[in-house]
């Protein structure tokens, strides 16, 4: 074979990704404008996860809401999974996949919070009607149409995540609508469903979950795809996020919500990032995901212009002892050791593809290796190749391989490792990505990484792993049911975004307010005569700064501050005494107001006691002023400033002013 | 006649007539909740007639109130077929041959939407389709005896499933698996103990506890094990094939006499009582635990003795049992009652002329105990001497269930007193043990530490 033949003669990856990551029109989120969202067709949903505040999980009666460190445990079980059909006679892609990774699922289970019902050795038991009732005020809230029963399903999840192999979960209701500031965003349904386990480990063929808050009840709000840009999605999920906490009725915290974002873009597939655990994420996910897309819609333009029947193409491999061919390539020779097989792959007019940019840092090649690392369960670094942004294969290599492959010129060359069982499930992966390139966009689910990227997390399952739950009875809705619980729900939120504003609180105040639900003590407030204003300055302003400053005692409740409010109006005491009394209630909740006040040194003061000194002071500042010409406003402020501490809730500090400008007024 | 409304009745059934549109019809449904899209799925038949099941788009099924409905309308229809794909199974050179015969049972099962639970389906196409692995453990064939649950198994099905086994060993099987749904699977085993004797191939009964429609059902795994053992073990013995630990590791062989269900949905339920199982299986092969067993045999001498009285009753005793209960069977004419008896096999004293009168009317009364664990020792208290003066035979460590199998058996056979007498207490498997070895017997109490700590260490 000719020297000339080697596929990657003078070809540099990285001038590769570069140059098709600038003709795809790639442009960074913060310089992205509406225009290129147009001229992609962004387009994207939402799934909203929001955990219900029950004492019990959703069909047993374990606690919910109670965690373990991963080694606390009392048992190990183990499981596998095998797809099983739909209701419909279908197998599930997604199933089907898990089922070629061939893991071995091991669940950590605690005694405290797993029964037989979580690891599938008992059926359910009648769902637990608190949720139920929870879940259904927030579908009200959401405009949903109503079911006239509930009809527990079973959805496939064959990665292990529930034991049983399915979630059971039930839709509420169907086509409701959220309204965002400039358009209105409809809902397809909201499903109330039982969580499932939080992932230990994932290596190899072997994967680890604790069972803890499997089985606690959770919501599912669905939107329909109808967010054209990663900003107008985040105000959906901020919105649906508002909407649930309005309620006072669901978890908050850690993992308490998280989202799946579905993301498509013109000509592109609909791609789920799955488990988004903050909104403010979300952005830029949704935008590297929209040109994930877009790339891979030009990786399929590049690919027909070279191969004219995609369904022929098919790789070519061979199973080398790099040391016989000579490969020197470190990352493949320190694989040797481990007893690991080598593969050579040739893809056929894939020479410019791997490097092609996909995501920022990433191109094809990575999507080879993804998969890899999910379904033939070979851990990264797995895969090298012609075009590897980081170690390529050298020229030296790279001629010994495209001789041994009887590779050309417009070729990709790859090198796999990994034990020999996995090798068949590796290279049935690689062709399959590969022939999915001629397509366009894979359906996938995806998982969100810290840098905005996402990695293949499985195939995107379909309505095929439906599923009725043989164990379960169907549980009517009676009219009178949903009638007495819609007298009960709470404001819109688009409604408190308008009161906030009646107000006049200042707007940066209200993502806080909202996020944590504090409109309605707002309310209180005014009705004990605290201005709208000072109520959400003084709550989207100090409390949110005590919040961070100071750790909150667990007996402390927003009620609290109703209360020290109404003392402060018994007391005939000015409501901005609050301010200084707020981080002490904070820490010592259980402290009665009084205490509060006198560790605070606060001395009750009447207005005429507060006055009686300004004439004296106004005297010292005389004997103490440095210029002849200070002004009155100097001598104001420094008055001010002598009585400010005191005056706080005795007087109103405006009225202190002035009754010091009076004063100065008649001396001047 | 097809039946376009599967399950509806009442007034469900009136709406749909009302608008036109059928089961499997795509539909659209206006009500005073909202309007809903999907299609209309067949009912349950235990459920109540005031509403329809509609599958969504998304997949998810719903229900719709009808006193909600304000216009429906059929606007397409797509018939699902739900059907396992049958695949044929693959013959193997140099594989053994094993018959599955079929009783219906969990053992794999679709939906069924008459009750909304799920129905058996078998043939070796569809089980090769869901567990190819089959093929590469033996040559597996199928014959469907009948499909009925598990509880609906009896006597004319044990009988049936004998005569079955008895012309596949004439025909050269060389093992043979039962597919049987698990809460009346001991009592098979244990007829077929003594029905099946001298069988020179193993006789496997395997279940599930968790339907074969769910992704973590055990019915993959225990029929792997099963032809496992019935292909290759050595043990040639009528035995039950389930889960060992909950986990999905191995499977123990239970002797038939000695088994049974002990937990009413775990899948590791079934436990040999009073002695050891005989072995584990994995998909590596059948590991002996117990010493002793009949070995495979080359030759096809097996004995079919298919008979059984169906007049014969258990009387799990309990305080204050009234002597009417006692005098109520034998005027109905049972012929042999196997009490449960309390402690070392123990009733009270009221019930004894009632013995004596069952007794003199020529029925066979034995004792057992409910204790499960240990034997009987009716010399410990005088009460025991007693009833065995009015005619009561203990039982040793029989269990109550397999006495009772074994007493249908023999008075299948005989009513002679003696001969009866000489056949229930001379073992045919294990049914009664010389001897409890000190690790028949172990139930430990969870919560204390060293329990928790051996826990912790090896898989549930």
């Amino acid at each position: 074979m000719k020297k000339s033949s080697s596929p990657t003669k003078k070809f540099d990856p990285h001038k590769n990704y570069q140059s098709t990551m600038k003709s795809i029109g790639y442009v960074g989120r913060k310089k992205a404008k509406p225009e290129d969202y147009k001229r992609i067709g962004f387009k994207s949903g939402l799934e909203v996860h929001q955990q219900i505040k029950t004492k019990k999980k959703l069909f047993c009666r374990c606690p919910a809401g109670i965690f373990h460190d991963s080694n606390d445990y009392h048992a190990e079980i183990i499981r596998h999974m095998r797809p099983t059909l739909s209701e419909m006679g279908e197998y599930d892609g997604t199933a089907l996949m898990e089922f070629k990774t061939r893991k071995d699922i091991t669940y950590r289970i605690h005694n405290q919070t797993t029964c037989t019902y979580e690891i599938d050795d008992t059926p359910p038991f009648p769902i637990n009607r608190e949720a139920l009732e929870y879940a259904l005020e927030i579908s009200l809230l959401s405009k949903l149409n109503i079911v006239g029963e509930v009809h527990i399903t079973r959805k496939q999840y064959l990665d292990g995540s529930i034991p049983t192999g399915f979630q059971r979960t039930a839709i509420l209701g169907v086509e409701g609508s959220i309204q965002l500031k400039n358009k209105k965003v409809g809902l397809i349904q909201l499903s109330i469903e039982e969580d499932s386990c939080r992932e230990i480990s994932d290596i190899g063929h072997q994967r680890i979950y604790k069972t803890d808050r499997l089985g606690m009840p959770l919501i599912e709000t669905v939107t329909h795809p109808e967010c054209f840009t990663p900003d107008e999605l985040r105000e959906a999920g901020e919105y649906i996020r508002f909407l649930n906490r309005s309620t006072g009725k669901v978890r908050t915290g850690m993992g308490a919500a998280r989202q799946d974002t579905n993301v498509s873009c013109e000509g592109g597939t609909r791609v789920e990032i799955k488990g988004v655990s903050h909104l403010k994420w979300i952005p830029e996910l949704s935008h590297n995901e929209c040109f994930r897309q877009w790339a891979l819609l030009n990786i399929r333009k590049l690919l027909l212009e070279k191969v004219k029947t995609p369904a022929k193409w098919e790789l070519k491999h061979v199973t080398i002892d790099p040391r016989e061919v000579g490969i020197e390539n470190e990352l493949v020779v320190s694989y040797l050791d481990e007893g690991y097989k080598v593969v050579a792959i040739c893809l056929p007019q894939f020479k410019g593809i791997l490097s092609h940019f996909t995501q920022p840092g990433k191109c094809f090649a990575n999507e080879l290796s993804d998969r890899l690392k999910v379904i033939a369960g070979i851990e990264k670094p797995n895969i090298t190749s012609s075009e590897d942004l980081d170690i390529p294969l050298d020229t030296k290599d790279l001629d010994a391989l495209s001789r041994t492959l009887n590779a050309s010129e417009d070729d990709a060359i790859v090198l796999i490792w990994g034990i020999e069982s996995d090798i068949p499930t590796a290279l049935e992966a690689i062709q399959e990505r590969c022939i999915m390139a001629f397509e366009g966009v894979p359906r996938e689910t995806r998982r969100p990484m810290a840098d905005g990227t996402t990695l293949f997390e499985r195939v995107l399952p379909g309505a095929d792993r439906m599923y009725p739950d043989t164990d379960s009875a169907p549980i009517p809705l009676e009219q009178s049911y949903i009638h007495n619980l819609s007298k009960n729900i709470p404001m819109d939120i688009a409604d408190r975004y308008r009161q906030m504003k009646d107000w006049n609180i200042p707007s940066d105040t209200y993502t806080y307010l909202l996020k944590k639900n504090l409109v309605p003590v707002i309310e209180q407030l005014v009705k004990l005569g605290v201005s709208g204003r000072f109520a959400g300055t003084f709550l989207g302003h100090k409390l949110k700064y005590v919040e961070g400053k100071i750790e909150k005692h667990n007996d402390f409740t927003y009620n609290r501050i109703v209360e020290m409010f109404e003392f402060l109006n018994t007391q005939k005491l000015q409501p901005s005494l609050a301010k200084l009394m707020l981080p002490t209630i904070y820490q010592h909740p259980n402290m009665d107001f009084n205490s509060v006040l006198t560790s605070l040194s606060f001395k009750h003061r009447t207005k005429d006691e507060m006055l009686a000194p300004i004439d004296y002071l106004l005297e010292k500042f005389r004997e103490i002023r440095v210029s002849k010409s200070d002004s009155p406003k100097i001598a104001l402020n420094w008055v001010m400033g002598q009585l400010n501490r005191q005056a706080l809730g005795n007087v109103d500090l405006k009225d202190l002013q002035k009754s010091i400008e009076k004063k100065l007024a008649k001396q001047a | 006649m097809e039946d376009f409304f599967q399950g509806y009745k009442g007034k469900a059934l009136e709406v749909l007539k009302k608008y036109n549109v059928r089961v499997w019809g795509k539909a659209v449904i206006e009500t005073s909740r909202g309007e809903f899209k999907g299609t209309v799925l067949p009912r349950s038949e235990n459920d109540d007639d005031q509403h329809i099941v509609l599958k969504i788009e998304t997949g998810y099924n719903i229900g719709i109130d009808i006193v909600t409905i304000k216009r429906m309308k059929e606007t397409g229809y797509f018939k699902a077929t739900y059907k396992i794909p049958e695949k044929e199974f693959p013959v193997t050179p140099n594989l053994p041959k094993v018959k599955l015969l079929g009783t219906g049972g969990t053992i794999a099962s679709r939906l069924d939407y008459r009750t909304g639970a799920v129905i058996p389906a078998f043939s070796p196409g569809e089980l090769y389709g869901a567990v190819p692995e089959l093929a590469d453990i033996c040559n597996l064939t199928t014959e469907k005896l009948f499909a009925v649950f598990s509880e609906n198994m009896g006597p004319e099905q044990y009988k049936a499933l004998a005569i079955a086994i008895g012309k596949e060993i004439e025909n050269g099987i060389d093992g043979i698996i039962i597919g049987h749904g698990t809460d009346t699977l001991s009592h098979t085993a244990a007829a077929l103990t003594f029905m099946v004797q001298n069988s020179p191939v193993p006789i496997i009964l395997v279940g599930s506890q968790r339907s074969s429609d769910r992704p973590s059902s055990d019915a993959a795994l225990n029929l792997m094990h099963a032809t496992t053992a019935a292909g290759h073990s050595d043990i040639a013995e009528v035995m039950v094939c389930m889960f060992g630990p909950t986990s999905d590791e191995y499977g123990f062989l239970h002797r038939g006499t000695r088994v049974r269900k002990m937990h009413s949905s775990y899948r590791s339920t079934f436990r040999t009582i009073g002695d050891t199982p005989i072995a584990t299986v994995s998909r590596k092969g059948v590991v002996p635990i117990k010493e002793e067993y009949n070995h495979r045999r080359k030759d096809r001498k097996v004995k079919i003795l298919p008979f059984f009285e169906e007049k014969v009753t258990i009387v799990y005793y309990y305080p204050n049992m009234q002597p009417d209960i006692i005098d109520s069977l034998v005027e109905s004419g049972y012929k042999g009652i196997i009490i449960a008896g309390t402690g070392l096999g123990h009733i009270n004293k009221p019930l004894y002329p009632a013995i004596e009168r069952a007794y003199k009317k020529g029925v066979h009364v034995f004792m057992t105990v409910q204790t499960l664990w240990g034997f009987v020792h009716m010399y410990v208290y005088d009460t025991g001497r007693d009833l065995m003066a009015k005619g009561i035979i203990p039982l040793e460590n029989m269990i109550p269930e397999t006495a009772y199998i074994k007493l249908g058996w023999v008075l299948g056979q005989t009513n002679d007193r003696e001969e009866v007498k000489r056949l229930m207490l001379k073992p045919i498997n294990d049914e009664i043990t010389q001897r409890e070895p000190y690790n028949g017997y172990l139930i430990y109490q969870g919560g204390v530490p060293e329990v928790e700590a051996f826990i912790r260490r090896f898989r549930k």
